[in-house]
């Protein structure tokens, strides 16, 4: 019930997830900045992953791309 | 058998000796290794710095790597500051006396904010955007003043106007030029910028230098004489002139230095076993030819980790990749990648000297051979090209960013782009289809990057 509610709380523009819904990250843009991590509404590190370039594995993501649109330096986007 | 570890000391905690310290740990699980910082806390993202001042996010969340983390890896980490060298006896003292020894030894000491060159420094209203304790500071003084200087040319003096104009301070930015930021924006790119500042109501004042920090008789920041003899009364003084690199406590070593540390191409200095990569240090780069300083989070993490294979008995050279930087100014993306002086040489740039700005490089200011540009824009959207004959040398993509992948990749590879340029003066749209397309057919990759290795 609670994933459900913040599907749709997350924005518009990525609130549909892409490709296989997965969040890959190009790890020479991330800054470290932790700006993703604090806007994951499943708090998930996501600058574990960004700043090695690995894609999210972990099982609470729920593809809502708050962390995508959050990112100021390009680093996160859907896994094609 | 007595089994001998090796000890690994790396002098500063940032994002080239952390990441340095993870790269030895990978490939020497035995190894003895001691990170010396004169911060207290673990390594942060100094990048993230700008967000905090916008209160995007809380100071602690640009904290990227845990205690546990520094437990987990085996790492010792050490506050205290570098004071002095002793290559022959591999030791290095520090300021309260302790002195460690090393078998190898990195020193990723970065850079340091510059002061203002003029009287009232020290006043209690100077503020500056580049360490974590000074980013707090700069919150606390932002919730009770109510009007800004901020001065530099760069992308911190604009993070800084950003930061204290949404803490609802009344923000003025003073710029010794007739332009934003010449050697890296043009004049257009200027105006969009500028509009942007204006419309989240930072009041930009051209041809405009401080020439000292006025205080009241409580040592606090009350106003700014102007080099006309005005003064300009503030309450909040935002330095963001350049930073320099931390080599002051190297003098009397033999390390050969220029603007930086210089390294190899295994980050290696003159002295064997001793180590350099971060803001400290200059790198050769392949396509100026020259050995240049990257003020770059991404670069000092590429340098940390060479550094550390090269430390922990590999013999790689480092793949120095094409200096770029992506920022959101004002909720303005800016990608500069590579050569992106606006200007065709020297002789063309008005004098502006200072000090470099993080976030920037070196060789984004130099100039190419033979030089030509190609301009596009769409409204806000813009699309910079810098050439050297038929290959792009550099780029500065503002707003819709659909080719900066596309251009690094061109630009990394010295792509021969003669076939792009009868698209050159076609409109935005045009040329970056062009541009897509020309990148998704991979003909530019048939000849790889030239890497040629050099030690000391």
């Amino acid at each position: 019930m609670k994933q459900w509610f913040i599907k749709l709380w997350a924005k518009d523009e990525t609130a549909t997830a892409a490709g296989n819904g997965r969040v890959a990250a190009d790890g020479t843009r991330c800054v470290q900045c932790g700006v993703c991590g604090y806007n994951c509404p499943m708090g998930i590190p996501v600058r574990d992953y960004a700043r090695q370039g690995l894609t999210v594995s972990d099982d609470r993501c729920i593809s809502c791309g708050q962390c995508i649109e959050v990112c100021p330096r390009g680093t996160l986007r859907w896994e094609s | 058998m007595i089994m001998t570890t090796t000890s690994y000391l790396i002098i500063g905690n940032g994002a080239a000796g952390a990441t340095a310290a993870e790269t030895i740990r990978q490939r020497d699980g035995q190894g003895g290794i001691t990170i010396v910082t004169a911060e207290a806390y673990p390594m942060y993202s100094r990048p993230g710095l700008a967000y905090v001042a916008t209160g995007e996010i809380p100071p602690h969340q640009v904290i990227a790597r845990t205690p546990e983390w520094y437990d987990r890896q085996r790492i010792e980490r050490l506050q205290a500051e570098a004071a002095r060298l002793d290559v022959r006896a591999r030791r290095v003292g520090l300021a309260d006396g302790r002195s460690l020894s090393y078998d190898r030894l990195l020193i990723a000491t970065g850079a340091r904010a510059v002061p203002p060159p003029y009287d009232g420094g020290e006043l209690d209203g100077v503020v500056y955007l580049d360490t974590l304790d000074g980013t707090r500071h700069l919150l606390r003084k932002a919730r009770r003043a109510r009007r800004a200087v901020v001065i530099g040319g760069g992308i911190t003096a604009l993070e800084m106007a950003e930061g204290l104009a949404r803490q609802g301070v009344e923000t003025h930015y003073f710029v010794r030029g007739s332009s934003l930021w010449s050697k890296v924006f043009n004049e257009a790119e200027s105006a969009i910028l500028e509009e942007k500042l204006s419309q989240h109501g930072v009041i930009v004042h051209y041809r405009t230098e401080v020439s000292e920090i006025l205080g009241n008789w409580r040592g606090k920041v009350r106003a700014v004489r102007l080099k006309d003899g005005t003064e300009f009364k503030c309450d909040l003084f935002g330095v963001a002139i350049g930073v320099k690199p931390h080599l002051g406590w190297l003098q009397g070593s033999p390390l050969q230095m220029d603007r930086a540390i210089l390294v190899d191409d295994y980050l290696q200095t003159n002295v064997p076993g001793v180590y350099a990569a971060g803001d400290c240090a200059q790198v050769l780069d392949r396509w100026t030819g020259q050995y240049m300083l990257d003020v770059l989070w991404p670069s000092a993490v590429a340098e940390g980790r060479a550094a550390g294979v090269n430390m922990a008995n590999g013999r790689v050279p480092y793949q120095k990749g094409i200096p770029f930087n992506v920022c959101l100014l004002f909720g303005l993306h800016i990608t500069a990648i590579g050569q992106v002086n606006p200007h065709r040489d020297a002789a063309d740039e008005a004098e502006e000297f200072q000090a470099i700005s993080r976030g920037s490089s070196e060789v984004w200011f130099t100039f190419p051979r033979h030089y030509s540009s190609a301009w596009a824009a769409k409204g806000p959207n813009t699309l910079r090209l810098v050439l050297d004959g038929n290959k792009v040398v550099g780029a500065l993509i503002v707003g819709e960013q659909s080719t900066a992948d596309a251009l690094r990749d061109l630009i990394e590879y010295e792509a021969d782009v003669s076939g792009l340029k009868p698209f050159l003066r076609a409109d935005s749209d045009r040329l970056k289809c062009e541009i897509l397309k020309f990148w998704k057919s991979g003909e530019w990759r048939e000849r790889p990057p030239i890497v040629i290795s050099r030690s000391f």
